[in-house]
């Protein structure tokens, strides 16, 4: 029988279905931070248990980290605490932890990929609801909260109810100027942030095939933002060469025969989805956001929605959105003000996203009155920067390259939007007080974020594009 | 905190708003505890208080209005998207809510809740808004939610709406069994699954 990519993922990892209930599923790989391991952990000591499965455990930290002075002791006491917390768990449970000053630390979505741990086939789970990033290998991947991050620990395994399945193609060339994260924010625009709620999503077409690794991972990080159960993609040559040689990836015959497997793994051709979606990419102009959900988006050419364009319904949620960004129905977005630039987070923060930013910017200077903040992903961005003299770029013009961590992206550690100021951001989240309390959020892409630092505004990467 | 959910009858909170995200149930610098007490004095905090100033409420935030009490929560089209931080569960619960109508729930936040004996409750669109008018008419009007008859109902005015609910967990829910104890107990299935005997 044809199958999609999810069933046959899904098939081989059931360990026993319950009647009109859930299935029991094997999970591969666990990755865990310091925000939402901690009770975990308390609950297998309460049980007297130790982890089951250590070696498919991976642990770094992340959220609460500092993004300048790694090397000193975290200032904040409770964001400490969390850290240390972790650390004495996966010792006392023999997990392997990339903490702070480790060369592989990071976020937790950017180390699995570049260390070789995220691969296809693979159900991947992680208490943190951007893990349906590692899905652009062809993986089940899917966030999860601190119970389940217990039985993952207790026993490897989840109780999951099968998700319906959900395709969106994405067919035809991208215009000049717009990356992947303006496909994913078109998207929402399109189906909503509660669009794919309930949906295993597959994301396919030959605008997706056409994107590296990198790209693809920045659009199925946002698939929780409409809701989706997971995302994924299935996996293809530019997988499999990105994989390739990294630190944990298989080698000689064992990756002769992982390789066989993954090439079987793709949606046979009649295989049926509950739901299809159709985007044609020539339509995908520049995106940004100007509400507080990521479904809340427009081209940078458009306008805020006015009143009339908006159901009657949403005009209570709508309205109170628009009040918090202190923006008018009905104005362009473009010309927009900004305050601070954040490139960072698991969405846009990997080599590729700093490379883009910094191809645009070599040379130029920042506005005078914008701050900009640049997070890598992870200790190995960081020296690959370093390595190739983006820092440089970043330094000349006026950018701060910071250390690596989630940052702003939650502003969970010092790296707050004051209130009232308005950040264009490459993370995922703009509701309310994300980014610290009364901090007013655009969503973007690298480039538009990048343009924003130099002109001080919302602005057009095309206007540019066509000029150089 | 009660680890059985039966019938409740009881007044509900009407929170009219579609799209409350996880950052707003909880926002992110109160997930530095270590613990799973203490979250419910924070849920919704930045729409409750002016300034993180708990000295200040603010006046038109539903939480802050003594005329709406009870252990039942209703809310919005598609209530916690966002994060997975269970933190949002914990916050509900601890605030002395039991279970949480919505005409569409994030699929995280649901599992979540489950876990916690927090009970979502998935009605239509058409039934949310009889409710929130009921409410709106009359603060005590009170909601029956039985899960062993899987129904909600208005009590006063009798109108009423089933709802689904996997009888795995209907049946951990009313008995106060979580998922972990089941897991558990198939550990040699599991590792018989890792090491299938050919
Ligand atoms: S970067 Fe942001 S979205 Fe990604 S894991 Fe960190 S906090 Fe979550």
């Amino acid at each position: 029988m044809a199958k999609t990519l999810f069933e046959k993922i899904w098939e081989k990892h059931v360990v026993k279905t319950i009647e009109d209930g859930p299935s029991v599923l094997y999970i591969d790989k666990h990755f865990i931070h310091e925000v939402t391991s901690p009770q975990a952990f308390n609950g297998l000591n309460k049980r007297g248990i130790k982890v089951f499965r250590p070696q498919q455990v991976v642990a770094t930290a992340d959220h609460n980290v500092p993004t300048l002075n790694q090397h000193l002791p975290i200032k904040e006491e409770l964001s400490r605490l969390q850290v240390e917390a972790l650390k004495k768990n996966c010792a006392e449970h023999g997990i392997e932890l990339y903490g702070l000053g480790h060369p592989f630390q990071g976020i937790v979505h950017v180390i699995g990929p570049e260390l070789g741990i995220t691969q296809p086939g693979m159900t991947i789970v992680c208490g943190d609801s951007h893990t349906s990033t590692h899905g652009a290998f062809g993986s089940i991947a899917f966030g999860i909260g601190t119970s389940e991050v217990e039985m993952v620990m207790a026993t490897q395994c989840l109780m999951q109810s099968r998700p319906k399945l959900m395709r969106i193609n994405v067919e035809g060339k991208l215009n000049d100027g717009v990356v992947s994260k303006d496909i994913v924010l078109y998207i929402l625009s399109k189906i909503s942030a509660s669009g794919a709620t309930g949906f295993a999503v597959e994301f396919a077409g030959s605008a997706i095939r056409s994107l590296s690794m990198e790209a693809r991972m920045t659009i199925c990080n946002m698939s929780i933002e409409m809701g989706a159960r997971c995302g994924m993609i299935a996996p293809d040559v530019i997988t499999f060469d990105y994989i390739k040689g990294r630190k944990f990836a298989p080698e000689g015959k064992e990756w002769e025969e992982k390789l066989a497997y993954w090439k079987t793994l793709y949606t046979d051709a009649d295989a049926v989805f509950d739901k299809e979606v159709n985007i044609n990419a020539a339509d995908i102009e520049p995106m940004i956001t100007y509400g507080t959900n990521p479904g809340m988006g427009v081209g940078v050419t458009g306008h805020v929605p006015s009143l009339t364009e908006i159901d009657e319904k949403e005009k209570p949620s709508f309205e109170k959105s628009l009040a918090y960004m202190g923006l008018q129905p009905g104005t362009g977005i473009k010309g927009q003000k900004v305050d601070y630039v954040f490139i960072g987070s698991c969405t846009n923060s990997r080599i590729e996203d700093l490379r883009m930013v910094a191809s645009f910017v070599k040379g130029k200077r920042k506005a005078s009155d914008v701050e900009v903040w640049i997070v890598p992903g992870s200790k190995q961005v960081e020296k690959q920067a370093i390595e190739e003299g983006i820092d440089k770029i970043f330094e000349e013009a006026g950018f701060q390259l910071r250390q690596p961590g989630c940052s702003a992206c939650l502003g969970m550690n010092e790296d707050k939007i004051p209130a009232g100021k308005y950040c264009i951001s490459t993370s995922n989240r703009n509701f309310e007080g994300r980014q610290g309390q009364n901090a007013r959020t655009f969503l973007a892409s690298p480039l538009t974020a990048a343009l924003a630092a130099i002109t001080g505004e919302v602005g057009d990467v095309r206007e540019y594009w066509n000029k150089n | 905190m009660s680890k059985q959910i039966n019938t409740i009858n009881s007044t509900a909170v009407p929170l009219n708003m579609e799209n409350v995200d996880t950052d707003q149930i909880i926002p992110a610098r109160f997930l530095k505890a270590t613990s799973r007490d203490g979250f419910g004095k924070n849920l919704f905090r930045d729409w409750r208080y002016e300034q993180d100033d708990e000295s200040r409420p603010k006046k038109d935030f539903v939480l802050n209005n003594p005329t709406y009490k009870g252990s039942i929560l209703v809310a919005a089209k598609n209530f916690g998207c966002g994060s997975s931080r269970e933190h949002a569960a914990w916050a509900i619960k601890d605030a002395g809510f039991d279970v949480v109508v919505s005409s569409f729930f994030a699929d995280i936040f649901k599992n979540n809740s489950l876990n916690n004996f927090l009970l979502p409750v998935t009605v239509s669109e058409g039934f949310l808004q009889k409710i929130f008018t009921a409410i709106e008419k009359d603060p005590a009007t009170t909601l029956e939610v039985n899960l062993p008859g899987q129904f909600i109902r208005i009590n006063s005015t009798g109108e009423q709406e089933s709802f689904d609910i996997n009888s795995y967990k209907k049946t951990c829910l009313l008995n106060g069994y979580d998922d972990i104890d089941y897991l558990l107990s198939m550990r040699t299935e599991i590792e018989q699954f890792e090491n299938p005997v050919h």
